[in-house]
């Protein structure tokens, strides 16, 4: 039951992205589940590309933002968790489970963070098994 | 005098307030019928049947209407069938735009919905249980067909190629008389285009605070409509009360807000947006104040996903994929 699912990974450039650069410059180890997609600011992946990424097949969806207080554009990162909040339960009521989606702080010092946050989610997501939506699931 | 344009107009899973709503174009649907020749209109108004459709030429209807959307095995023929035999198909309202009111059965199994409408409620006296069933014999020799239920709700141009589409429920009449207009003087958009002015509710809405040089605050607190009565004058979604006229089409003219009642998303997506349900959260939540009143609007809405997608369940791009009822 060896599965490797496969993570869309929306990364912001100042922060989270940063902080997998970090990681393979410190040669973590993770999985090489995750695909990462830079992006302006974790505030400008609108739900529309989570939900896309979902149907088409994407085992799992992981946003990660900068902490708070620490948004380049300042509250970029507030609006992100705000929105996340409740496009979660949106997917939830609509019947897909949540925990395919994960939203997480990860700043450019944090490299090890990124590459536990990459391992953790690929071991729940093995637990979960794929994608129920994926045509070929 | 041109010659007149063949017209159809076919009901599918709809509820027929599409066509009541063509009807309420009064004076001016006399006008426009001036220029239409009703060649279809079933099974609600013109004395025609299915098979006078079967029987017409390919392309023979220049015009066809299509409300309501796809949930049995006779819509999906009909609209089959129409689609054939029209020259332009328009999806009309937001059932045969998007899915409608009744595409929110996809959140339940069949049984859940079954058992609804004919066992549970408290007007329904069935002791035995019994469902409608696709086929049956009546009396070992009679045999009896219904139409059955598809496995779900999907919008018109999930099945066939749609030209053109209306939103709102039911489309607003004036609105209506704009598009007939419009369709008569051949004055048409591209293929796959929404007719519509592509304003947002917000946009014609007297309570804009742009309007009254105000600015947009943060919201602090939510309301649901039933938790109190909102100011009748200042714009609902800056007093808590989610208003979703900034991704809706506004060709209703606010109606809804003219009665002090939020929108609902009846008019469809403003341009630009793939999936009406995402756009509501990212706006609405851009609008909360913090991370608090994000966690007590989801509270007090226990179903987001109806909500959210009040009139667009089937449009949405996960959950066409889903299986309805989990
Ligand atoms: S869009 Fe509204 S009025 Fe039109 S058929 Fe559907 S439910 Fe009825
Ligand atoms: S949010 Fe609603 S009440 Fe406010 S301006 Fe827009 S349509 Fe009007
Ligand atoms: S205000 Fe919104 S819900 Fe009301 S009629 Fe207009 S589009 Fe539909």
């Amino acid at each position: 039951m060896s599965f490797n699912p496969n993570i869309v990974g929306f990364a912001c450039q100042w922060c989270t992205y940063a902080g997998a650069d970090l990681a393979g410059n410190l040669r973590c180890k993770y999985p090489p589940t995750i695909k990462l997609i830079k992006v302006p600011c974790s505030g400008s992946v609108e739900p529309e590309y989570i939900l896309e990424s979902l149907a088409r097949g994407a085992d799992g969806v992981l946003v990660g933002g900068c902490h708070y207080g620490d948004c380049h554009y300042k509250d970029g990162n507030y609006k992100t968790s705000r929105r996340m909040t409740v496009l979660k339960k949106m997917i939830e009521d609509a019947g897909f489970d949540p925990r395919r989606f994960r939203l997480e702080w990860i700043s450019g010092a944090e490299g090890k963070r990124f590459a536990e946050v990459v391992e953790e989610f690929t071991r729940e997501l093995q637990e979960l098994g794929p994608n129920p939506v994926k045509e070929d699931a | 005098m041109a010659e007149k344009i063949k017209f159809g107009f076919l009901l599918a899973g709809g509820c027929a307030g599409c066509e009541m709503a063509l009807v309420d174009m009064s004076e001016k649907l006399l006008d426009a019928l001036g220029h239409l020749d009703v060649v279809f209109w079933a099974p609600t108004v013109a004395d025609v049947k299915y098979k006078d459709l079967e029987a017409m030429e390919d392309g023979y209807i220049d015009l066809a209407f299509v409300d309501g959307m796809i949930r049995n095995t006779e819509n999906e023929h009909t609209v089959k069938v129409l689609r054939q035999k029209s020259k332009t198909l328009v999806a009309f309202g937001a059932c045969a735009s998007l899915g409608g009111i009744a595409a929110l059965g996809d959140c339940h199994s069949q049984e859940e919905l079954f058992s609804q409408a004919y066992k549970d409620t408290f007007s329904t006296d069935n002791p035995d249980g019994i469902y409608p069933q696709p086929e049956c014999t009546w009396e070992g020799k009679y045999d009896l067909t219904l139409p059955a239920f598809t496995n779900r709700v999907s919008t018109i141009d999930q099945l066939v190629e749609v030209d053109y589409f209306v939103g709102g429920c039911p489309p607003h009449h004036d609105f209506i008389a704009q598009l007939v207009q419009a369709i008569v003087s051949g004055n048409l958009p591209a293929k796959g285009s929404w007719l519509t002015s592509g304003k947002a509710v917000c946009d014609i809405c007297k309570r804009n605070p742009a309007d009254h040089d105000q600015k947009r605050l943060p919201i602090g607190e939510v309301f649901r409509t039933v938790d109190g009565r909102p100011d009748e004058d200042k714009c609902l979604l800056q007093q808590g009360y989610i208003c979703f006229g900034p991704v809706t089409q506004g060709d209703c003219g606010a109606s809804c807000l003219n009665v002090n009642i939020p929108c609902r998303g009846c008019g469809g997506p403003i341009p630009g947006v793939r999936d009406y349900g995402a756009r509501c959260v990212s706006t609405i939540t851009s609008s909360l104040k913090d991370d608090e009143t994000a966690e007590e609007f989801v509270k007090k809405f226990n179903d987001m996903a109806k909500f959210c997608y009040r009139y667009s369940y089937s449009a949405g791009i996960l959950n066409q994929k889903l299986t309805p009822g989990k």
